[in-house]
């Protein structure tokens, strides 16, 4: 039993698993701070009173919910990458990587986009019509009365985006980013015999930053509550 | 998604507003044709635009070999899946109804996991896990790591919808059901899961969805499903760009066509039941892969 475990320690000395994690974290913040950009305008999009707008996003939105991550990405490293020849850095793996994050970045947008819409269903109607009758029009209405009530309303929503968006970095692998799963893989050919080991120590690292996300965001929902 | 609340946040518009709105449109149109005009002038430049490279697409060659039986190998594993998962979650859904404290923190703590867990981790896991143990002829080991990432993370978030479910009808339907003399279990089994159940079902709809788009995890574990069997299709004939986007194209349709039942299937079924039928457009945590 011991040697297993000294088996398994071993194994940190050999692959870096805190640099795994690191690039994923690294993934995240990144992408998180694209998608909520992209998001945002997108949401306004949505709402605005131009309708070829709205109808771009939209489309935009249905297009992307619909459409497997995986392939995403693959596009954008087999086609856009490798077919289009489109460098994003003279750094072969820092090509990757932003590729990555841009492919995170185009398909949370399309959630956040739904989770600031469904945090302007939170305003009530009351607000909107008060906005309108000092005279504010859309733009003004919306960035002083709607959103910073919306933005509040979709914390909930928002998080449990940065959840998933956070769990979705593994899927970067396809975009042969070198992160924890892409690490887990060859740590475990490397060494089959504590694959349950391996498995369980990439598994507690993603609650352990999971987890204080969902807190944070039950905290934050709570704090930030607009009392009505 | 009450549309009400967005049409106040403009009036009807006057004819400067009426306007703004023509030259905004006439903007946003250049602004389309513009990137449209990039993009493919970009696509020029590689040769991709060769007539060749997208009739192959339409070819019974391309069907019959490629994209068929990857989308079959793709439904194969969805569908499987689904029923796991279905079941999965109804388990662990009542666990943590239970009135007994250790079945319920044990499902707990099992729903929790499985949901903070990536899918992708899971799939690695079984997949090089599973030939470890030689119950399954190597050539489905992948098909079986697909269905257990799967139906492992997809059945905790049914189990966590059966319990909101539950948790979301009024309280007088419970008390009702003790007043007339039954017990706890029989409350639940007999009022509150049936009405749940089919509050939930636009909700369970559109976990189909994430399902059916996470079966393409599989690719990265060399499941021939239907981005693997495009991307091959693709690499052989030099226009994998083409292939990538009819795939996406096959998954955009299906999935479609399930958020619309999931959300026909939400106005139908609100007169039945006294919970909320409407899909959480905030999908529960962690669902919205």
């Amino acid at each position: 039993m011991s040697s297993y475990f000294a088996d398994f320690a071993s194994l940190f000395e050999q692959f870096d698993v805190f640099q795994a994690f690191w690039v994923n974290i690294q993934l995240t913040f990144f992408a998180a701070i694209g998608s909520m950009l992209l998001g945002t305008v997108l949401a306004l999009m949505r709402v605005s009173p131009i309708a070829s707008m709205r109808w771009l996003g939209a489309g935009y939105v249905n297009i992307i919910r619909n459409t497997p991550l995986t392939i995403i990405l693959v596009f954008l490293v087999l086609g856009v990458w490798s077919q289009l020849q489109i460098n994003l850095s003279s750094d072969f793996n820092q090509n990757f990587f932003r590729y990555a994050v841009i492919g995170l970045a185009i398909y949370h947008a399309a959630f956040v986009c739904e989770a600031i819409r469904s945090g302007v269903n939170t305003v009530p109607v009351g607000q909107a019509e008060a906005a309108r009758a000092i005279g504010l029009g859309f733009l003004p209405s919306a960035r002083l009365i709607i959103f910073p009530q919306a933005l509040r309303g979709a914390i909930t929503p928002l998080g449990n985006t940065l959840i998933a968006l956070t769990k979705n970095t593994t899927v970067a692998a396809a975009a042969s980013v070198t992160e924890i799963s892409a690490l887990m893989k060859s740590m475990i050919e490397f060494r089959p015999d504590v694959i349950i080991a391996v498995f369980l120590t990439v598994a507690i690292g993603f609650v352990l930053i999971v987890v204080p996300v969902g807190l944070l965001t039950t905290w934050a929902s709570r704090k930030f509550a607009v009392v009505r | 998604m009450s549309s009400k609340a967005q049409n106040v946040l403009f009036d009807v518009q006057g004819p400067r507003g009426r306007l703004l709105t023509l030259i905004f449109n006439i903007v946003g149109v250049l602004l389309v044709a513009a990137l449209a005009w990039v993009v493919l002038g970009k696509l020029a430049d590689q040769g991709q635009l060769q007539a060749e490279k997208w009739t192959q697409l339409f070819t019974a060659r391309s069907w019959n070999n490629f994209f068929l039986p990857g989308i079959l190998q793709t439904l194969r594993a969805a569908g499987l899946a689904v029923v796991l998962s279905v079941i999965f979650g109804l388990i662990f859904g009542l666990g943590r109804l239970s009135q007994l404290t250790i079945v319920r923190g044990v499902s707990t703590v099992v729903v929790e996991f499985f949901r903070a867990v990536p899918v992708l981790v899971m799939m690695i896991f079984f997949y090089l896990g599973i030939g470890r143990t030689g119950l399954v002829p190597p050539s489905e080991t992948p098909f079986w790591a697909v269905v257990l990432g799967l139906m492992l993370y997809n059945g905790a978030v049914i189990a966590e919808l059966i319990r909101s479910g539950v948790h979301s009808l009024p309280r007088g339907q419970r008390e009702a059901g003790l007043v007339v003399g039954m017990t706890e279990s029989q409350v639940l089994r007999a009022i509150l899961l049936p009405q749940a159940l089919t509050a939930m079902l636009p909700s369970l709809v559109s976990q189909f969805v994430v399902i059916l788009k996470d079966t393409a995890l599989g690719y990265i574990i060399t499941y021939p499903e239907l981005l693997a069997s495009a991307r091959r299709l693709g690499s052989g004939d030099g226009n994998i760009l083409q292939t990538l986007l009819m795939a996406a194209v096959v998954f955009v349709v299906i999935n479609f066509a399930l958020t619309s039942l999931a959300q026909w299937l939400s106005s139908f079924l609100s007169y039945r039941t006294a919970g909320r039928t409407k899909p959480t457009t905030a999908p529960a945590p962690a669902a919205v892969k």
